[in-house]
């Protein structure tokens, strides 16, 4: 059977998502765009991973519109103009994404949507913009179907960033996922508790460090996708991944592994990096002739490729002949500081690279913690997080992850699974969460145990969409298949639960 | 006879053990001591083998299945953390309530676990067993952590005369308070204790302003017992503090204890309508857990 007609029969995909399947396998036709012999071994033995990212880019994987921009001139290939009021600016936000590219075909920043609205929800009535802001809500979730559909709010509080916290609760929808940008002076401690809560009852929204992003980006920095750091009126080339622990296969120490096996991977990485670069930015159509291009919603030397690494728990562990997990990374001094040592060297070599284009970043790729893909089952943990399963006590986890998200600009993050108790007591939570933020914590997400709406690696799904799918139904959310996967292979949604009678083990 | 420990002149206390987050222990999230030893005995106390120390029997040490108990030279039981899996055979089968668990820790030991926590927590809360047995221990303790800008909240029984304490209630933000029975005769039997001292501190942590707040366990089936007990809290806090009405639980409770107290949890219902006569009686702030 052909790999066309497995598509077109599988009982499980959507016409969208046929469609979209259907145009992967058509780009994967063209062989033209080549690396060198070393990079296909690489791949082959899995050290390295293009994401399914296809072969033939023929646009930047993360696009991050300047929403801004949009409102203040709209937009003449779409026929937009500047809003005027609330109904007209959700209209044109719902219009607009529909033409925002992006690895999934989905746009994976939404805008800081109470930045954006604000002005137009504070003219009307509350309970009449709560309303559209409702329907709007409704729209982004069954038109923009897939789970890396991104928004973000704060740091302020905001009337609009009340109702969207609200309608979050009220609605319990996976899309689109949400991030409160927080930084401990600008926002209140009443709308961060609110965001608490919220999150407790729907998995988001997650908290960001805005000092630390605005730190390395400024202060016009999106949160797209998972918990992607990027520059509005920018975005993010590429995606690949070292799997580390594959890295780590051939090599005889940690010593040869650091001075040999690393380097040349990363090497290997950066090859490919650099030739889709080029060939989207000189090839593809997309910075030529795209709108968004043309009419300065984004600027192509706000992009930057993204370094992806996961994998860094059982890397370590395996490089210190750990087995058993629960003595390795993250619990014992040994493997942390020798991730701490990997960590280091990528990021030297990755900086000292000279990229093409990034011009922006002064030519440099900047390195992202890849939350994982269904298929890495539980040889590469996400990221540098601590494996699934053996975590340590949260104060543990935290500090272990301190320690690794400043290497991060383009995104890392952990999740904490609470019990439920804790829906009694948010305030039980802020401290945690500011505490870690100020100790160098990127960014934090949460969830209640027993909710629907869960937080996957660091997307959202619906555990009663899973089961759907199990049914072989179809789920209309595109991500749901991946968060089945994770769920089997890699046991994530099995984390730690934060429970009220924790003991250190003293 | 096992005893309920005497404060070392080392300046250690027994530590049980130390949650280092916890979010019911007091409000937000805390560090919560847990020191060995009790004076009380309570029908329903969930973890018996806080109560009394352990006397070194040597029961327990041969059924640890991971070999993490033995004895030192002296004769002494002592407990390897690093070994324990944490299983609970040896509390389970302590016939003196009592657990070979403990770690005598000095205030600098304790204090390093809390620096620890301090960025993430808003304060500490020590508990037990009866943590006032070991006053002097934590006024030490609470002076430095009142220096790292966090509260210390004190749960306890109320068997200690906070009275004759100023030192350690001038750290402390208040106490939480158990008041478990009214009567002295219900009181003799639920706790091993009269309780005057009990009520003694009720009226003067409230004068003060040190009360935290109160807990009462509501029993099923007790209708006077429980009524006369949320009565008189109700009318000696007013709306001076919050007023929890705890439901009863049976989970560990002790078999002897089952048989009179039942198997059963009180429900919420009935746990409720002693909520509501708490604010009746202008106890504002009562609620249930
Ligand atoms: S814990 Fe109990 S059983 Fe074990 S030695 Fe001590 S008193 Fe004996
Ligand atoms: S809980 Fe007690 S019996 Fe179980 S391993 Fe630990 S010390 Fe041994």
């Amino acid at each position: 059977m052909s790999d066309a007609l497995n598509i077109i029969q599988d009982p499980t995909l959507t016409y969208k998502q046929e469609l979209l399947a259907l145009a992967r396998l058509g780009e994967s036709t063209d062989d033209s765009l080549r690396y060198s012999d070393e990079y296909y071994e690489a791949k082959r033995k899995g050290a390295l991973c293009d994401l399914n990212e296809g072969v033939m880019p023929y646009r930047p994987r993360y696009i991050c519109p300047d929403y801004e921009l949009l409102f203040k001139k709209g937009c003449e290939f779409l026929q937009l103009d500047p809003p005027k009021d609330l109904l007209e600016a959700v209209n044109v936000l719902e219009i607009f994404y529909c033409h925002v590219p992006s690895i999934t075909s989905f746009p994976v920043y939404l805008g800081d949507l109470d930045k954006l609205l604000e002005p137009f929800v504070i003219k009307e009535d509350r309970a009449y913009a709560k309303k559209v802001l409702g329907l709007f809500l409704r729209n982004i979730d069954r038109v923009q179907t897939d789970s890396f559909v991104h928004a973000d709010i704060g740091p302020e509080d905001s009337v609009t960033g009340r109702i969207l916290l609200e309608l979050t609760e009220e609605m319990q929808l996976a899309v689109p996922n949400l991030t409160l940008r927080y930084d401990p002076e600008r926002t209140s401690d009443d709308f961060a508790l609110a965001c608490v809560k919220c999150m407790l009852k729907t998995a988001k929204p997650s908290f960001a460090n805005h000092r630390m992003f605005v730190s390395e980006w400024g202060e016009k920095y999106a949160i797209a996708s998972c918990y992607n750091g990027l520059s509005i009126g920018g975005g993010g080339f590429t995606l690949p991944r070292l799997r580390l622990y594959e890295c780590a296969l051939d090599a005889k120490s940690p010593d040869d592994f650091i001075e040999r096996e690393l380097p040349r991977h990363i090497d290997l990485q950066l090859e490919y990096m650099d030739k889709r670069v080029k060939f989207i930015v000189e090839q593809s159509s997309f910075f030529k002739t795209n709108f968004l291009v043309t009419e300065g919603f984004v600027k192509q030397e706000n992009f930057t490729g993204m370094f992806g690494v996961v994998g860094l728990a059982e890397c370590c562990n395996y490089l210190l002949g750990i087995e058993d997990k629960k003595k390795g990374f993250g619990m014992n001094r040994e493997a942390t500081e020798l991730g701490i040592r990997i960590m280091k060297e990528i990021d030297r070599r990755v900086s000292e690279h000279e990229a093409p284009y990034c011009d922006a970043y002064g030519h440099r790729y900047r390195l992202h913690a890849q939350v994982g893909i269904d298929s890495d089952g539980m040889d590469d943990s996400p990221g540098t997080r601590i494996p699934i399963g053996v975590e340590p006590t949260m104060l543990e986890q935290l500090e272990v992850n301190e320690k690794f998200h400043p290497f991060f600009p383009t995104g890392t993050g952990d999740i904490f699974k609470f019990e439920e108790t804790y829906i009694k007591t948010p305030e039980a939570i802020l401290p945690i969460i500011k505490g870690s933020l100020a100790n160098g914590l990127r960014y934090f997400s949460g969830y209640l145990e027993n909710n629907d709406v869960v937080r996957v690696t660091g997307y959202l799904v619906k555990k009663s969409e899973i089961e759907k799918l199990r049914a072989k139904k179809q789920s209309l959310n595109n991500v749901t298949v991946f968060g089945m996967g994770a769920q089997d292979g890699g046991h994530a949604l099995d984390r730690r639960v934060q429970h009220h009678e924790e003991s250190s083990g003293k | 006879m096992p005893s309920t420990g005497a404060y070392s002149i080392m300046k250690k206390a027994p530590v049980n053990k130390i949650i280092q987050f916890s979010n019911v222990d007091g409000p937000g999230n805390r560090t919560a001591i847990f020191f060995q030893g009790c004076p009380f005995n309570c029908m329903f106390c969930h973890n018996p083998e806080t109560i009394h120390m352990c006397s070194s029997c040597g029961l327990c040490v041969s059924k640890c299945p991971a070999g993490a108990l033995a004895f030192d030279e002296g004769g002494k039981v002592v407990w390897d953390s690093g070994k324990c899996v944490q299983c609970d055979t040896c509390i389970k089968l302590c016939p003196h309530d009592a657990s070979p668990r403990v770690t005598w820790m000095s205030v600098e030991e304790v204090l390093q676990q809390i620096r620890r926590c301090a960025p993430y927590i808003d304060g500490i809360t020590c508990s037990g067993g009866e943590c006032t047995l070991r006053s002097e221990f934590m006024t030490e303790l609470f002076r430095e952590v009142v220096r790292l800008g966090k509260t210390c909240l004190i749960d306890s029984n109320g068997s200690y005369d906070f009275e004759k304490d100023p030192a350690l209630l001038e750290f402390s933000q208040g106490v939480m308070l158990d008041v478990k029975a009214a009567e002295r005769s219900w009181s003799e039997k639920l706790i091993s204790d009269p309780g005057d001292m009990v009520l003694k501190n009720l009226d003067y942590l409230k004068n003060i302003g040190k009360l935290y707040e109160v807990r009462t366990v509501i029993l099923p089936g007790r209708d006077t017992e429980n009524e006369n007990t949320v009565r008189y809290v109700a009318e000696h806090i007013g709306d001076a503090c919050f007023y929890k009405i705890i439901r009863y639980r049976p989970f560990g409770v002790r078999e002897r204890f089952l048989k009179i107290l039942g198997e059963e949890e009180t429900d919420e219902a009935y746990a409720g309508r002693y909520a509501s006569l708490a604010r009746e009686l202008g106890a504002s702030k009562a609620y249930v857990v």
